[in-house]
């Protein structure tokens, strides 16, 4: 059966600044069919739909809704072309019913009567087989229900496109199912729904078609019926490409942070980071992969003690000076034993085996202070607040992803944001700006950060010379452990390049490096272990410098039962 | 009459000048706009009906033209004023409080110069007849109840009606709860925000109108009308967003606010000159209490609207 074409768009270019979003894409979009429209973060898929539902107006390109030109400019034209679309973050007002926000801006003649509305919200959600309750308020509904509103919302408008931006991402397996089951309701009705997704087993479990985009580019389209996990994930990350960073070796790779089973919750109480296991070892750049917003943010401030932690344990282990061995009156077998180890060795480094010597030799040498041994101080950071953290003497540095939010001060200088990390010093209540004022200068001078002074606002500068700063004063701190999420967003990329070589410089000083990053590229040319996780969870920790892109892609956006195969 | 009774009718006059000036405070906040600016609003409300009034003293009109021209002089006056506030705060995307404040600043100290250079016997003596019309001749407190008193009351019903009744008052609460949502379902989010700003100083403004000319009636008047202002903004609190709960709230804070130089009045009652302005915190008092009991059970409904304060313009990324 042939059939009609519903909405098609045609050379579709959107720029952001000097960001191009989308490239002349082409797509079309049929009658009662479910089109997935498949890519990682940040290629351009949201921003795409956004122009059809009328948030962003493209730069150029067309659109044509059953054959006609039409000219989308705000969400009320998107309307008045019945075409709907249920963002990620839904559009409710907390305060009203269902009812009241499904008519919202609604214009009808008549009275404002909500009677008539609540039979006809019910009157859909029959014919589609949704659950809703008209009368109940938003801040009582489930997230699940609060979908439902939105779905409901733009079918009550008479829309017959729908789009759903990753309508899945928030919702249990049973509840994803019921969509589903909706979704193919309507799509049997005629309706056209093109949903927005990285999941690869949704795609192929509920979609007709998928077209995948990467970078902003229109790739392909495919059926459904035609493609596999693997020709999706190849389409969607793209050919490697390689990139000239350094990468050493990693020098005596000691555990430095060790991370069990770690499980945190967000306000809701849905699982963000899930039972997560890692260790990031001194020398070594560890790499987080992930589709944006599956918990790697949340798990590294519960490393930076920011996020409350509902269970597992974040040990740390603090590497300390040699020490001259003294309990050996309490138990020479004990010393013997530890010697055997090769727990001890000499003023040189070299270890001490105590070998063939008398328990009189060994007293002797001990007591002149030649036995050393290296104690390193074990501690538990669960449950403790950044400030306790620090004076535990755990040097940890967060470089976090909002520069400007969470890293440093936008209206103020250079100097001052020093300062956030050492405004404890000083005297009598005074605090000591002369240090601060040097380390700020030596950042702009070592790091080429072009600004006018140390006292302009951090915010005129531009985003490569922000996190120069931020990087910058996290690594004067000396960290044992540095944690840099996204620190190369928005940088173009000769600063990216000068953050990657930081960041090395860190790896080569025996920092423990992790780093989070978006762009498989960067992270399988930096790091050295690749850390994947998914939805919260770990699904696997592989060698960055034989892990392939699609294995990681793979990891990435599978879903449990095949990640875990993935990962053995 | 019965000494409290009188009281009462005291009380609710009075409080009609809150009435108006809560109500309309009410309207600007529904649309997420914080408007300080109340207090110099209502003076310059006051001070634009009485510069009508001054003007067509001479000209003998008839009653009714006096009382439109009068109020539509305040209404002209203020609705500027709300305009000036919308613009900053609505399209520059100005600081709510700074604005409001400097207004509030501008306005009471224009108010002043302009009352000065005024004629109280022509702007006064005859319009205070006029407008106190329905009572006219009683000696008690309901000679205090005057046309606008009536009509401040029907503002604050209808103000109500449309708030929680009507498609166009959903439309505007959505506004000031997720102005992000209702641009999405196409409102036109600016035109909401200016015409609940501008409707709503209008509606303040003719407060302070109100109290010059109808309830207080004399040529000092308008020097206490900055303090009715604030306790204005107070009372939005006390009613809880809610236009219609200003009559019952005005009433209160009317009573509360007066009772220090009435209960003087009444026998056996004594109050000291330092226990006077003591008295006079009582209206503030009170909405303190209302805004713990308020926090305390946690109603989302008694919550201020959730943008309050906030400036919204369509997200770029």
């Amino acid at each position: 059966m042939e059939k009609k074409i519903a909405l098609s768009m045609r050379g579709i270019t959107k720029r952001f600044g000097s960001v191009v979003a989308n490239h002349n894409v082409d797509l079309d979009v049929y009658e009662g069919e479910i089109l997935s429209i498949l890519g990682e973060n940040g290629c351009g898929k949201t921003t795409l739909m956004n122009m059809i539902s009328g948030i962003y107006f493209p730069d150029e390109g067309k659109i044509y809704k059953d054959g006609q030109e039409v000219v989308i400019r705000s969400p009320k034209d998107a309307f008045d072309l019945r075409i709907g679309m249920i963002h990620q973050h839904f559009k409710l007002v907390d305060l009203f019913t269902a009812a009241e926000n499904i008519v919202l801006g609604i214009d009808e003649k008549g009275q404002h009567n909500l009677k008539a509305v609540n039979s006809r919200v019910s009157q859909i959600a029959e014919k589609y087989g949704f659950h809703i309750d008209p009368q109940k308020k938003i801040y009582d509904m489930s997230v699940s229900e609060k979908q439902t509103v939105e779905i409901i919302k733009v079918l009550y408008r008479g829309a017959d496109i729908l789009i759903l931006d990753e309508p899945t991402a928030v919702l249990t397996p049973q509840e994803i199912d019921r969509l589903f089951t909706v979704l193919k309701r309507m799509r049997e009705d005629g309706k056209s729904i093109i949903i927005i997704t990285h999941k690869l087993h949704e795609v192929l479990a509920v979609s007709d078609r998928v077209a995948i985009l990467r970078k902003g580019e229109h790739i392909a389209t495919v059926n459904t019926c035609d493609a596999t996990e693997s020709s999706l994930t190849e389409m969607m990350v793209g050919k490697k490409v390689t990139l000239d960073i350094d990468r050493s070796d990693p020098v005596d790779p000691q555990p430095r942070l060790e991370v069990k089973g770690l499980t945190c919750l967000d306000k809701e109480g849905i699982h963000v980071v899930k039972d997560v296991s890692f260790t990031a070892n001194s020398g070594e750049i560890l790499g987080i992969a992930g589709i944006a917003g599956s918990g790697q943010r949340e798990l590294l401030e519960a490393i930076a003690g920011l996020q409350p932690i509902a269970s597992g344990q974040i040990i740390f282990t603090n590497p300390k000076k040699d020490k001259p061995v003294t309990f050996f009156h309490k138990s020479m077998k004990r010393v013997k034993e530890m010697a055997a180890k090769d727990a001890f060795h000499d003023k040189e480094g070299k270890p001490m085996r105590l070998k063939g010597m008398s328990n009189g030799q060994i007293k002797a040498q001990v007591a002149a202070g030649n036995v050393l041994f290296r104690e390193d101080e074990v501690m538990n950071l669960r449950g403790k607040t950044p400030l306790e953290i620090r004076s535990l003497g755990v040097r940890l540095s967060f470089v976090p992803e909002d520069r400007l939010g969470m890293g440093l001060v936008g209206s103020m200088g250079i100097t001052d944001n020093m300062m956030l990390r050492s405004y404890r010093k000083g005297h009598a209540g005074f605090v000591d700006r002369k240090k601060p004022r040097e380390l700020a200068e030596e950042i702009i001078k070592e790091l080429e950060v072009s600004t006018p002074g140390v006292n302009t606002p951090v915010r005129r500068l531009s985003g490569g010379n922000v996190q120069k700063v931020l990087v910058g004063r996290e690594i004067a701190f000396a960290p044992k452990v540095l944690m840099a999420a996204y620190p190369v967003r928005g940088l173009d990329i000769n600063s990216s390049y000068t953050i990657y070589n930081l960041l090395n410089k860190q790896k080569k000083n025996g920092v423990a490096v992790i780093f989070v990053g978006e762009d498989l590229d960067v992270l399988l040319a930096l790091c050295d272990r690749i850390m994947v996780i998914n939805s919260g969870a770990v699904t696997g920790i592989v060698d960055a410098r034989t892990a392939t892109k699609e294995e990681i892609g793979l990891m990435m956006t599978q879903t449990e039962t095949p990640a875990k195969e993935a990962a053995q | 009459m019965n000494v409290w009774l009188n009281f009462l009718i005291e009380s609710l006059a009075f409080g009609a000048v809150f009435m108006y000036g809560s109500t309309g405070e009410i309207l600007t906040e529904k649309s997420g706009h914080l408007n300080l600016g109340i207090p110099g609003i209502m003076c310059m409300g006051g001070a634009g009906g009485c510069m009508v009034l001054n003007m067509i003293g001479g000209l003998n009109l008839h009653p009714v033209l006096v009382i439109i021209l009068g109020v539509a002089g305040a209404l002209a006056m203020s609705m500027l004023m709300g305009l000036i506030y919308s613009f900053l705060t609505v399209t520059l995307r100005a600081n709510q409080n700074v604005t409001g404040l400097a207004l509030t600043t501008f306005g009471v100290g224009l108010m002043k110069v302009i009352m000065s250079k005024l004629d109280p016997t022509v702007y006064l003596v005859g319009p205070k007849k006029i407008f106190r019309w329905p009572f006219a001749g009683r000696t008690d407190a309901l000679q205090y109840l005057g046309v606008l008193f009536f009509v401040g009351v029907a503002i604050a019903i209808i103000a109500s009606w449309v708030l929680f009744r009507t498609k166009v008052g959903l439309r505007l609460r959505a506004v000031g709860e997720n102005p992000g949502t209702a641009d999405a379902v196409g409102i036109n989010v600016t035109k909401y925000k200016y015409l609940a700003t501008c409707i709503g100083s209008g509606i303040s403004g003719l407060g302070g109108f109100y109290c010059i000319i109808d309830y207080m009636a004399s040529q000092e008047a308008y020097l206490s009308l900055e303090a009715y202002g604030w306790l204005s903004i107070a009372l939005v609190i006390f009613a809880l967003w809610r236009p219609h709960m200003t009559i019952l709230g005005s009433t209160v804070f009317g009573f509360l606010f007066s009772c220090s130089s009435y209960i003087a009045n009444i026998e056996g009652i004594t109050v000291t000159m330092a226990a006077k302005p003591l008295l006079k915190m009582l209206p503030y008092l009170v909405t303190i209490l209302v805004l713990i009991v308020s926090s305390i059970r946690n109603k989302r409904e008694n919550q201020p609207p959730a943008s309050l304060g906030l400036p919204y313009f369509r997200e770029e990324r």
